[in-house]
């Protein structure tokens, strides 16, 4: 309750605060089409994971420009066997079947969020949110992970959490993909030159794949720690869990 | 509204669209047949996402969208390579003669079946072009590649309106096969030269393909011989070219 009061000081309004009435009343049920997407996503992401892993095993070196090969000096190479043939293999035919998936899934998220004004009424930050005191009272509940339990709107990191990796990390994700396409950019050069080059644009696509993966584990401890039972079943059947978890 | 109501419809509504599905993508497969969308790695459980892949591409490249061209200054300065030239058999004995009785025979569906030695090949007009080559495990370099655009020579043997598909096999005992988007393709050469001088053997010589829209692997090295076909269905194990077999893409324009 003392933080609460203290938020209060700061803030004009803050669903958070405005009531603390038990989840079951206040938590809004998941749309279909939002739980399917996040599922149909989650299978294409590991995909993506673990497809990608096998790419880069068949050259474990990365470079900044246009070329870059055994011949030449890498950034950095990561401590992992070079292995021809199979992972890269399969590996590649994996990536794309899920990068389908991922792009087709995530574009029927979006059109779903924009059209019933998800991004605009529940994630888009109000002004005041960005307020020192809104800040640094967001963070600390963060760092004491208070009121993590509950189920009613975003706070400000969470806003830009998700806003971030909707409409930055993932848009970009799939530019520096399309960047390393030989034939993409035979019609599209300027997405490979946005980038500074071909080699350019594969360091970022793992650069950005390791963001999207300290995403999902953030994403995965912040379930966990808001109740993952609760949170998984509202996923899944649109509510969440009856029983009342740890507050 | 009662439970079992709704659960009644749901499940109607969800007959109802996966018979629309089905109908839908059966009338889509007719279509991307008729229309050439389909790749002939098309079956298996990569077969969706070779599709898709292949089949958007298609339709978003303009058949002569050119890949990005450099200048002599951006060539890389060394090329590494991939693989070794076959060493034994027919291939030995025409590198011994410096591939003086080498000789490209041009067959299948076409109006005038020829064969060409490196010097005929050398004496049609010379292409060259500056391009980026990326090989499928992710390295890349820029060369500058001489020879005759492919369609040059496809179209003094006159190839049939009913082919579909150029089938290239190799010394190396590789073949692969190109859409005739990709063979017509201005950037698509029998290349002979590399920077200057004649196409090394670790390279390829005599004759290789470079096709720039796609990865390296599919300018296939030493070729044997060139095939207009209309159907891959029964070379090989009728994937389109050897890379599937080994579990790489037919397409790589990724």
């Amino acid at each position: 309750m003392l933080n609460s009061r203290h938020l209060m000081a700061h803030s004009t309004y803050i669903p958070e605060v405005a009531h603390e009435a038990n989840q079951a009343q206040i938590a809004h049920r998941v749309p279909l089409l939002v739980r399917l997407t996040h599922w149909t996503f989650t299978l294409s992401f590991f995909g993506l994971v673990v497809s990608g892993f096998a790419i880069i095993l068949a050259h474990p070196h990365f470079y900044w420009g246009e070329t870059g090969n055994i011949l030449t000096p890498p950034l950095f190479s990561l401590p992992l066997p070079t292995m021809l043939g199979g992972p890269s293999g399969w590996g590649r035919s994996l990536h794309f079947q899920s990068a389908w998936l991922a792009v087709l899934s995530g574009l029927l998220y979006v059109i779903s969020g924009v059209a019933s004004r998800h991004f605009r009424n529940e994630l888009l930050p109000a002004k005041q949110e960005f307020s020192l005191g809104a800040w640094r009272s967001c963070v600390a509940d963060h760092l004491r992970l208070n009121r993590l339990t509950q189920n009613d709107g975003y706070n400000i990191l969470q806003k830009l959490a998700y806003l971030g990796v909707v409409f930055v990390a993932f848009p970009l994700m799939i530019l520096s993909g399309f960047a390393m396409s030989p034939s993409i950019t035979s019609v599209l050069p300027w997405m490979v030159e946005v980038f500074g080059g071909h080699q350019t644009a594969r360091t970022i696509h793992f650069f950005l794949a390791n963001l999207l993966v300290l995403f999902l584990l953030v994403h995965v401890t912040m379930v966990a720690l808001a109740g993952f039972t609760s949170r998984l079943t509202a996923m899944i059947t649109g509510r969440p869990a009856a029983h009342k978890e740890i507050q | 509204m009662s439970e079992p109501l709704s659960r009644r419809k749901m499940i109607t509504a969800g007959l109802a669209a996966t018979v629309t599905g089905v109908a839908g993508l059966t009338a889509a497969e007719r279509i991307a047949h008729r229309y050439g969308l389909i790749p002939p790695d098309s079956g298996g459980v990569w077969g969706p996402g070779e599709t898709l892949t292949y089949a958007a591409q298609r339709l978003l490249m303009s058949h002569h969208s050119m890949a990005r061209e450099f200048n002599r200054s951006d060539i890389s300065k060394a090329i590494p390579v991939s693989g070794e030239p076959p060493s034994a058999g027919l291939y030995k004995e025409l590198l011994e003669s410096s591939f003086r009785n080498w000789r490209i025979p041009i067959d299948g569906m076409v109006a005038r079946p020829a064969s060409f030695s490196i010097d005929e090949l050398k004496r049609m007009p010379m292409s060259s072009q500056i391009t980026h080559q990326a090989c499928e495990e992710g390295w890349s370099f820029i060369a500058e590649w001489h020879g005759v655009q492919l369609s040059h020579v496809l179209n003094l043997v006159g190839v049939s309106a009913k082919a579909k598909y150029v089938v290239v096999n190799a010394y190396d005992e590789n073949w692969d096969s190109l859409d005739l988007a990709d063979a017509f393709h201005p950037q698509t050469f029998l290349t002979y030269g590399l920077n200057g001088d004649d196409l090394s053997t670790r390279h390829g010589a005599p004759l290789r393909l470079k096709v720039a829209r796609q990865l390296g692997y599919k300018s296939v090295k030493f070729l044997s011989r060139i095939t207009v076909t209309d159907s891959l269905k029964n070379i090989g194990s009728g994937k389109g070219s050897l890379s599937p077999d080994y579990g790489y893409s037919w397409y790589a324009g990724i």
